[in-house]
């Protein structure tokens, strides 16, 4: 039913500020949501200003930055720092994106950096992604097939069949779409989201899969599948510059077309 | 961690039990809705050019079987379309199983009950 009051430690308060230590003539603010499973507190905005005059370009540099240089403390995920890993993944200034990828410069007046919104929270900004995976191996995101292909020979695909996985399988997996999508905030536990059903397509849509048929009929249900209302979220985040409202567009057509 | 994803994993698996409806559900609620766009047209058409002169007008109106049969289908199509489309919102929304149920076949009773009287009401004016 509905509640009124928000849970115990929901409220965020204003944390720490680590001020600049020297003068600068670029400094810039940046507020980073700070939560800890290992005290009983609620969560925080700490600030720290830094000098981008001696910083990287983008926004994972300033939180390597502050993590070397001012608290070694606050936690997140990253690896390649290249927009390949899709490990980075937050909401910064509002939209869900990749660290790596999003440019300080492009960010007018203070940082604000959260973690992925609507997902229980490991740390800091570190988001328990373990649901969104086990929906990922529920779409079985790998080649099926009961033909073999010629001894020693790949599969072939023509061009025009290889063309149908574009904008797909460039997907990192970061899941910024997925949690900047309404329709699963409130139903994250029965629809799958767009970057599980974007996989989903990609497998569909690949020629050398042949298990296309039980593919449509595992997503053939009100809520895996229908759940999306088209709100677009997901392509307007998306971090990769993909469409994942698109390949679910193209999974509720072949649905109507094969029925 | 690991026994987290597992089982987490295994309740993802038994979504499959709620196989319901899908491409059914979703393809009505869209036939319905561009049913009623040349529908609704017609209708605020003939309201602007007959039916705001009176009810003498309204009523002769209503005895044409074309107006009586188009006005019919607008009802069923509206009552089905609002009933296809409040189920959503209810499943979105309402996550109480049992509240759940019954304000979806309350929303389908509604709909049928007033989609039967508004068709009566029709009918009574066109014989």
């Amino acid at each position: 039913m509905a509640e009124f009051a928000l849970p115990k430690h929901s409220k965020i308060v204003k944390g720490i500020d680590y001020p600049l230590q020297s003068e600068s003539e670029n400094p810039k603010k940046v507020n980073v949501y700070r939560w800890s499973p290992d005290d009983d507190e609620n969560p925080r905005i700490d600030s720290y200003t830094i000098d981008l005059n001696d910083c990287g370009p983008m926004v994972l540099d300033a939180l390597i930055k502050i993590k070397q240089e001012v608290d070694s403390s606050l936690t997140f995920r990253r690896s390649c720092r290249e927009g390949i890993c899709g490990s980075c993944s937050m909401n910064i200034d509002g939209t869900n994106t990749l660290a790596c990828l999003k440019s300080i410069e492009d960010i007018k007046g203070d940082i604000n950096i959260y973690p992925l919104p609507h997902m229980d929270v490991v740390k800091d900004l570190v988001p328990d992604l373990s649901k969104a995976y086990a929906q990922l191996t529920s779409v079985k995101p790998w080649l099926q097939s009961d033909s073999r292909p010629e001894e020693g020979k790949s599969r072939k695909q023509s061009p025009e069949q290889r063309e149908k996985i574009d904008g797909l399988w460039e997907c990192v997996l970061c899941f910024s779409c997925t949690t900047s999508c309404p329709s699963y905030w409130w139903n994250g536990d029965k629809y799958l989201g767009p970057a599980v059903l974007l996989q989903a397509y990609r497998w569909i849509a690949d020629s050398r899969d042949e298990n296309t048929e039980e593919r449509l009929n595992d997503l053939e249900d009100t809520f895996k599948l229908y759940r999306c209302h088209t709100i677009m979220n997901c392509t307007k985040t998306c971090p990769k510059g993909l469409n994942p409202a698109k390949a679910i567009g193209e999974i509720k057509k072949l649905q109507l077309e094969r029925k | 961690m690991n026994s987290n994803i597992d089982e987490k994993f295994t309740k993802v698996e038994d979504m499959k039990t709620l196989k319901t409806h899908g491409v059914g559900h979703w393809k009505l609620q869209r036939i319905s809705a561009i049913a009623m766009i040349p529908l609704v047209i017609w209708f605020t058409t003939s309201l602007m050019l007959t039916l705001m002169d009176g009810y003498e007008q309204s009523i002769e109106w209503l005895q044409s079987p074309f107006n009586a049969t188009g006005l019919i289908l607008l009802f069923g199509t509206l009552y089905f379309h609002a009933a296809s489309g409040l189920q959503v919102v209810i499943e979105d929304y309402v996550h109480h199983e049992g509240l759940k149920i019954v304000s979806l076949i309350l929303i389908k009773l509604i709909a049928i009950v007033l989609g039967v009287l508004s068709i009566l009401c029709v009918l009574k004016i066109f014989l």
